[in-house]
């Protein structure tokens, strides 16, 4: 990709600092299906590139949403970032250092939350001994102003809202709802004293009336302790309420990233505006919707991945502008169209460039 | 006369702790061609009330009131009749797709089977229905003979929208239908719901957790919490201009992508729905109300017109005032 233009080269107020996390040219692979006979028939086994080129920047007290539909890549992405993933390609950089060097101390400063809390929790261990286990792993005996494990463990319940801690230290996880669970599960990632969270689908599997308030806990943490969150979604309306900046997700790669108010509201990319379009709303269902579903990512398509579901190429929109054969044929990375706002999209760098204003498909 | 008409639907569940009252006196009415919608979070009761519709609750379990489908009482019906008014007259489109079809069976045989079970046509002539049902649904005709997990989760879906078509049922109660799907193929299957609606004038029970999907295809909305339902109205007034602190509370947990006031501001409820074994004295909700006062641990509210046709179950709803205010005049107070 071309550094000159790469989206860490964003222009933020605080030009300075220097990125907190880097993620640059990630891709990672999984072993596709291996037919039956395939041995035999000497065929090869695909190759599923479920990330196939991601980069992305995250600062310090930045909540960044990384957002796109189920087998987009962005949980992998996450699961890299976490060194959970070994990437084929690419490097992760946490101030300045690979992440593969001193991956433990790594996964101290960085740490993870889970979509389902109930699945995250040892059913048979207190909620003590959950919110405990992290510090015990990494041998912390004590805080850094000489507090007991007992006073790290309140302190990070408190700061989760689970309000007096000590009411829920003996407490099993059956015992608490799942709002409740989720607070837990997010006391034992702050009670390392983490920069950076990167956090799953942190809401989907609670009731919709709990979402908020852990949303809201969320944004407190970075206020109050001054973390950057990564948070990965399928949910626009999410982002919306809670990040500062999007990065939307198609087969394995990100096709747009900018400021949330200008993603979510002035989209660049056809498939940001087609997410869009699907997010209910009354009288949501006249609005077009994308056919089909998203190529198997063992085949990805030629030219820009997108180019065979893509509303501007169908309509005849990109053949207008003169962009089609690129569409088809040319694979783009992502180009800064507004300041800070990127987008992988032969039509818009076109159509933008020239009028810095956006055709929509929309009749 | 309504298709379907609700009285004073109470369920209990059996268990080992007593018995769990999951649905606490409900009402509903839905006409012909008609599309409600029934929202709530887990727990709430609104499975319960689908499953009750049509019997397929754990034996055991307690179903008082009335359940009036095409004027016939489902609670008092034999099982020959009622084996006959399932698929018929009514059938289920249920969440979880993958489970719900048989995996060792061709999706076309499964369809058939609900048509020569229900209908006694000949073999051929369901056939061909397979098939036209299929295309209904937007799947090619060659689906029919492939097994479920050569299909996606949209494309299984699909299937289980086209058996829930296969006897020409007058009412479809679908639970959850799009919850398990991605969002670009839950609207696909929403659009198709509703394109199919309108053309065989389908009525509809919509139930799901997500009021936001319930505002692109129903009517009429009902809300429920704690095995009631809290407010019930035209779709649009209940969710955009919700009368209960409830329903306020749920629609701004789907917030309005560009709208200022959801922008960096999410709002919840503090707390968590009751157990149905424990539930607050009073307004059930009142624990985690944002607006309960003094009268709200005390009174249980009944459901107060707000205009006609909408009722929310609170206290603060104008009707409710007064009513409340010529309680407390002399004469009449306790």
């Amino acid at each position: 990709m071309n550094e000159r233009n790469s989206p860490g080269e964003q222009a933020m107020d605080h030009e300075v600092a220097p990125p907190l996390l880097e993620v640059r040219d990630l891709k990672v692979t999984f072993a596709g299906r291996v037919g039956l006979g395939a041995g035999i028939l000497g065929r090869k086994a695909t190759q599923s590139r479920a990330v196939d080129g991601v980069s992305l920047q995250l600062r310090q007290g930045e909540v960044l949403a990384l957002a796109g539909e189920s087998g987009c890549g962005k949980t992998t992405t996450a699961r890299a970032i976490m060194g959970l993933e070994p990437p084929r390609e690419g490097q992760i950089l946490f101030q300045g250092k690979r992440i593969s060097k001193g991956l433990r101390a790594y996964r101290r400063k960085v740490q993870m939350i889970f979509q389902d809390p109930t699945g995250a929790l040892n059913p048979r261990q207190t909620i003590y001994e959950s919110v405990a286990e992290g510090l015990r792993i990494h041998r912390i005996h004590q805080g850094p102003h000489g507090q007991t494990e007992q006073e790290l463990v309140a302190r990070a319940l408190s700061r989760a809202g689970m309000r007096p801690p000590e009411r829920f230290f003996l407490n099993y996880p059956h015992e608490l709802s799942g709002g409740q669970r989720q607070r837990v599960v997010i006391a034992g990632a702050l009670v390392l004293d983490p920069v950076m969270l990167v956090a799953d689908e942190p809401v989907s599997n609670l009731d919709a009336s709990v979402r908020g308030e852990i949303l809201r806990l969320l944004l407190q943490v970075r206020d109050d302790l001054g973390l950057a969150i990564l948070v990965v979604t399928h949910d626009l309306g999410l982002a919306w309420t809670i990040a500062d900046r999007v990065a939307v997700m198609y087969l394995g790669r990100i096709v747009e990233i900018g400021p949330a108010e200008d993603v979510l509201t002035k989209p660049l990319h056809p498939y940001t505006k087609a997410l869009l379009n699907v997010v209910p709303e009354a009288g949501g269902l006249d609005r077009p919707i994308l056919t089909g579903e998203p190529p198997d990512p063992t085949r990805i398509p030629p030219g820009c991945r997108f180019h065979p579901r893509c509303p501007e190429v169908a309509t005849g929109a990109a053949r207008a502008a003169g962009v089609e054969d690129r569409c088809r044929g040319e694979d783009l990375g992502l180009i800064e169209l507004r300041p800070g706002h990127f987008a992988a999209c032969h039509l818009a760098a076109v159509t933008v460039g020239e009028s810095r204003e956006i055709s929509t498909s929309q009749p | 006369m309504s298709l379907l008409s609700v009285r004073d639907l109470f369920v209990n569940y059996r268990t080992q702790g007593g018995p769990v009252p999951a649905v606490r006196g409900v009402d509903i009415e839905i006409g012909k061609g008609e599309v409600l919608g029934l929202a709530g979070e887990s727990g709430c009761g609104k499975s319960t009330i689908a499953g009750a519709l049509l019997r397929l609750l754990p034996t055991g379990t307690e179903v008082t009131g009335s359940i009036l489908l095409n004027g016939e009482d489902v609670l008092g019906m034999k099982p020959g009749r009622l084996r006959a008014v399932r698929w018929t007259e009514t059938s289920i489109v249920f969440q979880g797709a993958m489970h719900a079809l048989n995996p060792v069976q061709r999706v076309g045989e499964q369809i058939e089977e609900a048509i020569l079970i229900h209908q006694q046509a000949g073999d051929r002539e369901a056939r061909l229905r397979v098939g036209s049902l299929l295309e209904h649904v937007g799947l090619p005709q060659r689906r029919i003979r492939d097994y479920p997990h050569e299909l996606s989760g949209g494309q299984r879906q699909r299937v289980m929208i086209a058996m829930a078509l296969a006897c020409n049922p007058s009412l479809i109660i679908a639970d959850e239908p799009t919850t398990a799907l991605d969002v670009m193929v839950q609207a696909q299957v929403l659009k198709l719901l509703k394109e199919l609606q309108r053309e065989f004038g389908l009525a509809m029970l919509f139930i799901t957790h997500d009021l936001s999907v319930l505002i692109e295809v129903c009517d009429r909305l009902a809300v429920m919490y704690a095995g009631r339902i809290v407010e019930e109205g035209p779709a649009q007034s209940v969710f955009y201009e919700s009368a209960h602190p409830y329903t306020r509370a749920l629609s701004a947990a789907f917030p309005a992508i560009g709208e200022g006031r959801f922008r960096r501001a999410p709002s919840g409820l503090p707390g968590d729905p009751p157990y149905p074994q424990d539930l607050p004295d009073g307004c059930t909700f009142h624990p985690r109300c944002p607006v309960a006062f003094e009268a709200c641990p005390h009174i249980d509210p009944r459901l107060f017109d707000v205009t006609p046709g909408w009722r929310a179950a609170c206290l603060l709803v104008d009707s409710a005032k007064s009513e409340l205010e010529g309680a407390r005049t002399p004469g009449s107070g306790p």
